[in-house]
């Protein structure tokens, strides 16, 4: 069989959990290598996409091919090539962190020694030797969510389908999860995150498609996405934050918009106009003499794409009330 | 997380290089394991919970003694009039009940405990594991069959301790161990195949307690409409012939039969014919439950 260029290829995918359509025709069209990430708030349909295309749940209509086989006639063939992270921990929580990864292992393929030696190697790496012995639910969250990025990786998956893999630890953690996804998608994997945080869309992925009560309502780069809402803004920070008001005036004046008066009680925030460039704006300051700290010329924020694309602002990363509500019964 | 913190930096070049070394190339694969190696992992996994939580114990063994002892003290005093058919009342009759009712009370407590079966399969489908498995190159039905042959070790240790309680009581079988050992064996084999009732439960129903409720509204009459406490002839007629067609009623028979030393080719093979029929109309529902479990 040919080598598909796509690690995904999905036509019109729809899934209803009684009256509820939790997926309403949704095209995916994912290219091999690289990060995915699908954006959309809580229930938006995320997790039931995903769970469709690693073979879990059978779509009501629709074609998916993923890695080039087909989900309907071919869901072994795909399952030997994927790996699913869960949005809730996909661990044995009775089970010691050893424990788990010795039966994951045993489960595909490797002999009773082969497994323990790859638990030992995959714990090591991710930092979770010391911990090898306890009980999953003695874990913190980031441990948790690392020793399930370890069982998905006892053989190399050619795509990993991570379901909301920041939701509910800290940001540090959050961090390392960052950096460990960068390191897959360097190996060679093909990864699918889906997430309701902006920021981790922005900062992960290399195309992103927003979703939004069961629909795709965006499909591009983080920069294209930008581009549909716009132009993008000009920060100032002041030396003196004395000197915001008179900077303010100034940024008005220029720009024509109205200018944002950040917490941060030095900064302000003006929206440019379309091909209006922020050079005048800048030189007007310099000009006045006020002296500028830092400034930036930043695209819009996905916050911004968010709310211009659905018409309701998305959730913050403090906002997890009811992360759970995606989990259909 | 301090604790492995202060050993091991998370996050940065460190970590990336350690696991950029231990990404396995696809050469190096292994093949997944077969519907038996699979099987038998999950039955390791079954066994592994038994050591972390030894509680989970608490009902194959309390229980079988609880209701061993308190059937024959309170009962068998009355009952060993009726199944002796001397009529007489009190030491020796419960004496002579307890001839009777062990292997009665053996079956029935086995196949009450097959029922958590069903709840620790669903209390494991809530959870986030249940889609791992299922989204492993693994043959599917492994994880319901493994759980069930890890059950079996249960079942093992509890109708061990109903018979040890039985011997304390003066149980004393005519079949001897061997007898003993056969009947054992053959409520194993009964009691693997009904749990497949009980894993089609737990997948259609939304929580461990309904679970719980379904399987306590089938397991009663089902234990108790039998010959587990009574002899048969001690029913009107148009009860005996349903408790006699009961397959619980089928299989004591079976038991009592070998624990005496009775090897009957058709006992045993009617309780082999009902296992078959359990498994052949609720295994693949289950699979088809599983399989398209959301």
């Amino acid at each position: 069989m040919a080598e598909s260029p796509y690690a995904v290829e999905a036509h019109g995918l729809v899934k209803s959990f009684g009256n509820n359509l939790a997926v309403d025709g949704v095209d995916l069209t994912i290219p091999r290598g690289g990060i995915y990430g699908v954006l959309g708030p809580n229930g938006a349909g995320k997790t039931t996409v995903i769970r469709m295309l690693a073979t879990l749940l059978r779509p009501d209509a629709g074609q998916a091919q993923v890695l080039g086989h087909d989900i309907y006639t071919a869901p072994k063939a795909v399952r030997e090539r994927i790996a699913l992270t869960g949005q809730f921990a996909s661990l044995d929580e009775d089970l010691t962190g050893m424990e788990n990864l010795i039966l994951l292992g045993r489960l595909l393929g490797f002999s009773k020694q082969g497994a323990r030696r790859r638990g030992t190697d995959l714990l090591s790496a991710f930092g979770l030797a010391e911990a090898a012995d306890r009980q999953v639910k003695k874990y913190s969250g980031g441990m948790r969510r690392r020793l399930d990025i370890a069982g998905s990786l006892i053989i190399t998956p050619e795509m990993m389908f991570l379901d909301e893999p920041t939701t509910g630890i800290d940001p540090r953690s959050r961090n390392q999860v960052w950096d460990i996804i960068r390191t897959l998608v360097a190996g060679g994997t093909t990864i699918l995150l889906t997430t309701q945080y902006l920021e981790e869309a922005d900062q992960l992925a290399d195309r992103i498609a927003v979703i939004d009560h069961g629909r795709v309502i965006a499909e591009g780069t983080p920069g294209q996405l930008k581009a549909q809402v716009g132009a993008g803004a000009l920060k100032v920070r002041l030396a003196d934050p004395a000197q915001r008001e008179d900077a303010a005036e100034i940024l008005e004046r220029s720009l024509g918009n109205q200018v944002v008066r950040e917490k941060d009680s030095a900064a302000l925030t003006v929206r440019l106009g379309e091909g209006n460039g922020a050079t005048p704006a800048m030189s007007a300051l310099e000009d006045s003499g006020l002296e500028v700290e830092t400034f930036s010329y930043g695209q819009p924020s996905l916050d911004e794409v968010f709310l211009a694309l659905t018409g309701k602002p998305a959730q913050t990363q403090n906002d997890d009330a009811g992360a759970d509500s995606e989990k259909v019964p | 997380m301090s604790q492995t913190s202060t050993t091991t930096e998370h996050g940065g070049p460190a970590e990336t290089a350690r696991i950029q070394g231990v990404l396995l190339p696809l050469e190096e694969r292994p093949t997944p394991s077969g519907p038996l190696s699979g099987s038998i992992t999950f039955g390791w996994r079954a066994l592994l919970k038994i050591k972390h939580i030894p509680m989970q114990l608490f009902d194959v063994t309390i229980f079988p003694i609880m209701m061993t002892v308190m059937f024959t003290f309170i009962f068998g005093g009355a009952m060993g009039a009726v199944v002796s058919g001397t009529g007489q009342t009190g030491g020796p009759a419960i004496s002579e009940y307890v001839q009777f009712f062990i292997p009665g009370i053996f079956v029935q407590t086995l196949i009450m405990i097959t029922m958590y079966t069903g709840v620790t399969l669903n209390k494991d489908i809530s959870k986030g594991i249940f889609d791992r498995f299922r989204s492993l190159p693994v043959w599917r039905p492994a994880q319901l069959v493994g759980a069930l042959l890890g059950d079996q070790v249960r079942y093992g240790l509890a109708g061990s301790i109903i018979l040890a309680v039985g011997f304390l009581v003066g149980f004393r079988p005519e079949g001897g161990l061997l007898g003993v050992l056969a009947g054992f064996a053959l409520l194993l084999v009964f009691s693997f195949c009904l749990s497949w009732v009980w894993t089609m439960v737990s997948l259609l129903m939304p929580s461990e307690e309904a679970v719980m409720g379904v399987s306590m509204t089938i397991i009663f009459p089902l234990t108790f409409a039998s010959n587990i406490f009574v002899p048969t002839a001690t029913m009107p007629g148009w009860l005996s012939g349903i408790v006699e067609a009961n397959p619980v009623s089928v299989l004591v028979s079976a038991v009592r039969e070998l624990m005496d030393g009775v090897y009957d080719p058709g006992s045993i093979i009617a309780v082999f014919i009902y296992s078959a029929v359990v498994v052949a109309v609720f295994a693949p529902v289950s699979m088809y439950l599983y399989n398209r479990k959301s």
